[in-house]
């Protein structure tokens, strides 16, 4: 009886086996070499770490569910080049904890929105998006003018940041609240900032509202730097290891 | 290890793939026509059918 | 086995869960008090409200002798509550889903500024989560564990254990759709519950994994039936899926936020490796599985080729998990990981079609019953849905093809054909074979309520992916029009305006696809209202059989 037991469960231990089998290979054969691609992902100049700020509005993006109705993928088709600008690489979403790419494009593709519009166009439109403009289906934020930025977590957040594999330094993330602070006062002194992320990083009120930090400020200040990074004059897309 | 690169992965990966998808579907396929089982799926094909209950009043 | 010792066994089983739910609960209360993070306290609050009431109503049931070994052949309490649960859980998510087409239809009328939690990027979530995770996943559940005690002839496994499976994986849908509304998520589709709701349902789906082997292996059949390897191939397979897809780095312990331990092209072939296999293995292995027990015994005939099950089976799932990079077409993913995901996914149509012809050839001889049951004629719909969208499928994965397809409607359209009309309408078929047998009457209260949701949410799909459809190539084609002088045609937002009828036609079909279920909901409580016809039978004997039988 107990053998016969016995043999019964393995025959059906054998199917899980078998059934785990099956389906762990085509994971293993398309994700693993990808793992190996990371040192050969293309060589492009200017790609950096998201500041605090663009980080925090970075993660706002991600809460309102943004990635459900914007792609930030522009596929090397010639309409969508022509709308949004040069395709998308690989490389520009290296630092990208989780990607969004998208799958939908209920409004349109946002990876090289960035300095296409005002910050008071931004404003005006997040707050009101029927108001600039009137065929819009997308919802109201207005609330993030009015909820102030929560900076406790930010060097947190850089940290587990580092730990998945973005290059942080410490004095980054020593400095993350000062930076973050700075990188929203047009008046205050931006030079540990730029010192940390380049000159080319924005700095000012992006809300329009001096008195505090807010969402609005960090969501705009991630949308205001998306698709910017990377130097396309110096990237040769027809060079071999960009060609796979 | 300097040959493991992408190249040498990504190749591995595809020409192991295809050799082991054909082996994997001809031994599920061999072993669903083995003349051997054909009695033994013609019983279980008829199992959900004679369930010993008494609760499939209405069915 | 005396009576004394299995009186005592089964509490003991009780007495187990209730300490484990004490710890629990303490554990929950420490982490919500020690939290500065407002979102993870919400979550510990959940988890606490959960625990104790599990606590309570375990105590009290020691308390008042519950909880004995159950000496009847089937556990079929789980089974009961798991159909009630499906059917709460897709009126809810099926009317969040009406409710973000409203908005898409209306923004003016259906945003409410004040109210941003309401907004579409939160509801959306909720909506598929609701519908695929707490509306399917309640039906593969329940389903699952009475396929698997009628095939094995042995009653679940583990005591309680099922109990555990079904309140746990209730937690977890509660975690995450009252998460999506306050803003925890990890913004990735399908996968965005956050880590501790993820780690809490990894625990539960590891319980159901083993109360559904537990089960197999306490078997009096020699052989294990083809539907159960469905049911297993789904629980393994996800189990798998969920747990390499939610790899992520909390950022601290005491706050509900994490990061993806991938990052951009590696995170987005994963979580398409997930997001199209939990289609492949959710929504496809494991609904194969109802078609697979339930439309024989319906039809009462044994499935059309047992042989053709197994090919069928193990092409499926071996085939369906290289499929995902057809979601990642002309992006920085290598091309020939995509060219690669292309191919089995156009190889995918063979197996699919197999199980279709095998669904539906169950019923040949018995044709009749198309006209006479509509019960019969749902999930033959249904098995001709899922042969219609499993050709679409492929279809779409082309790259050509989808390079017009890609970020449109038609996508949405392609989701909603296999979901209305695949799952939904396999599920609502078995949940109107199991109701009379699980409440013991002799049918469903009225077979004319079948045969009006079964025309009314027939209509509402056609309605909703013929509307999508339209919309999506349209939008498709506009967006890469050009004009005779070389500019684009047309600016993004008149793609946007152009699709207004659309939106709103499909607000319709999907309204009409919720009443179909609400009309179901009404006709379940009616038959589990009406008298039982086989307690008579039990406690009278051969009068009552009379009886019955007039």
């Amino acid at each position: 009886m107990w053998k016969q037991h016995g043999k019964l469960e393995r025959h059906s231990l054998l199917l899980v086996l078998g059934i785990l089998v099956v389906v762990a290979i085509g994971g293993l054969v398309e994700i693993t070499p990808l793992f190996f691609l990371e040192s050969t992902i293309e060589k492009v100049d200017g790609m950096r770490p998201y500041t605090p700020l663009e980080q925090a509005g970075r993660d706002i993006y991600v809460r309102e569910g943004c990635y459900l109705c914007h792609s930030q993928m522009i596929r090397p088709l010639r309409d969508e080049v022509e709308r949004y600008g040069h395709y998308s690489l690989a490389a520009e979403s290296m630092y990208d904890h989780p990607f969004q790419w998208g799958s939908k494009r209920t409004g349109p593709d946002l990876a090289r929105v960035g300095g296409k519009y005002s910050d008071a166009w931004h404003v005006a439109h997040l707050t009101d998006p029927r108001s600039v403009v009137p065929e819009s289906v997308m919802p109201p934020y207005a609330f993030l003018a009015k909820k102030e930025l929560d900076e406790s977590d930010i060097q947190l957040k850089l940290a587990a940041l580092t730990r998945v594999g973005v290059p942080y330094t410490k004095a980054d993330i020593a400095h993350a609240k000062a930076d973050l602070e700075a990188q929203a006062d047009a008046t205050a002194s931006g030079t540990g900032l730029h010192q940390r992320y380049g000159t080319k990083v924005i700095q000012r009120d992006y809300d329009g509202n001096p008195e505090k930090i807010t969402e609005m400020d960090a969501l705009i200040a991630y949308l205001q730097m998306l698709g910017g990074l990377v130097d396309f004059r110096t990237y040769k897309a027809d060079s071999p290891e960009n060609m796979r | 290890m300097s040959s493991l690169n992408y190249e040498t992965v990504a190749r591995f990966a595809q020409q192991g793939g295809t050799v082991y998808f054909a082996v994997m579907f001809l031994a599920a396929f061999v072993y669903a026509l083995w003349p051997k089982h054909r009695e033994a799926f013609q019983d279980l094909a008829r199992l959900p059918l004679e369930d010993d209950e008494d609760d499939h009043v209405g069915a | 086995m005396t009576a004394e010792t299995q009186q005592q066994a089964s509490p003991a089983n009780a007495v187990v869960l209730q300490i484990l739910m004490g710890v629990l609960a303490l554990g929950a209360l420490l982490a919500t008090a020690f939290s500065p993070d407002p979102l993870f306290r919400l979550q510990g609050w959940i988890f606490l409200g959960a625990f104790v009431i599990a606590g309570a109503v375990l105590t009290i049931g020691i308390a008042n002798g519950q909880f004995q070994n159950d000496q009847t052949k089937y556990e079929d309490g789980v089974v009961r509550a798991g159909v009630i649960a499906t059917l709460f859980w897709a009126a809810v998510g099926m009317l969040v889903g009406v409710v973000i087409a409203s908005q898409l239809a209306w923004p003016r009328i259906f945003y409410f500024p004040d109210f941003g939690w309401l907004n579409f990027g939160r509801l959306r979530p909720l909506h598929t989560s609701g519908v695929v995770f707490a509306f399917g996943g309640n039906a593969l559940l329940c389903t699952s564990f009475y396929v698997v005690q009628r095939t094995c002839r042995a009653r679940l496994a583990g005591g309680l254990a099922p109990w555990f499976v079904f309140w746990g994986y209730q937690l977890f849908i509660a975690l995450a759709a009252i998460g999506y509304l306050a803003g925890i998520t990890e913004g990735r589709e399908y996968a965005e519950p956050e880590w501790i709701a993820d780690i809490w349902l990894t625990v539960v789906w590891v319980a159901y994994l083993l109360v559904f082997l537990g089960t197999i292996w306490k078997r009096k059949e020699p052989h294990i039936y083809v539907a159960n390897w469905f049911y297993l191939a789904m629980i393994v397979t996800v189990a798998m899926l969920h747990i390499v897809n939610n790899i992520s780095l909390p950022i601290s312990f005491l706050n509900h936020k994490s990061y993806s331990a991938f990052a951009g092209v590696q995170d987005a072939l994963t979580q398409w490796w997930y997001g199209h296999n939990a289609v492949g293995f959710f929504l496809t292995a494991g609904f194969l599985a109802i078609m697979y027990y339930f439309v024989p015994k319906r039809a009462e005939r044994p499935v059309y080729s047992y042989r053709l099950s197994i090919v069928h089976f193990w092409s499926l799932i071996f085939i369906y998990i290289w499929a995902g990079p057809h979601h990642l077409h002309y992006t920085a993913l290598p091309q020939w990981t995509q060219t690669l995901g292309m191919t089995f996914s156009v190889m995918l149509w063979m197996p699919s079609w197999g199980g279709m012809i095998n669904g539906l050839m169950t019923l040949s001889g018995a044709w009749d019953k198309l006209r006479t049951d509509p019960v019969i004629r749902m999930m033959t719909v249904a098995i001709a849905f899922y042969g219609m969208s499993t050709f679409e499928g492929p279809l779409m994965s082309i790259r050509t093809v989808n390079a017009l397809s890609h970020y449109t409607d038609w996508t949405i359209g392609h989701v909603h054909s296999g979901a209305l009309g695949w799952v939904g309408f396999i599920s609502f078929g078995a949940i109107y074979c199991l109701v009379p047998w699980l409440w013991k009457k002799e049918r469903m209260y009225s077979n004319t309520l079948i045969e009006w949701h079964f025309w009314i949410a027939t209509i509402g799909i056609l309605l909703y992916i013929a509307a999508m459809w339209v919309s999506g190539i349209m939008e498709g084609l506009m967006w890469r029009e050009y004009t005779p002088q070389g500019f684009l045609a047309y600016s993004f937002v008149e793609t946007v305006a152009a699709k207004h009828i659309e939106n709103v036609i499909r607000v319709i079909g999907g309204l009409m696809y919720l009443s179909g279920t609400l009309i179901m909901v009404v006709n379940v409580w009616k038959t589990i209202a009406m008298p039982s016809s086989v307690r008579q039978v039990e406690s009278s004997g051969p009068a009552a059989a009379l009886s019955a039988q007039a």
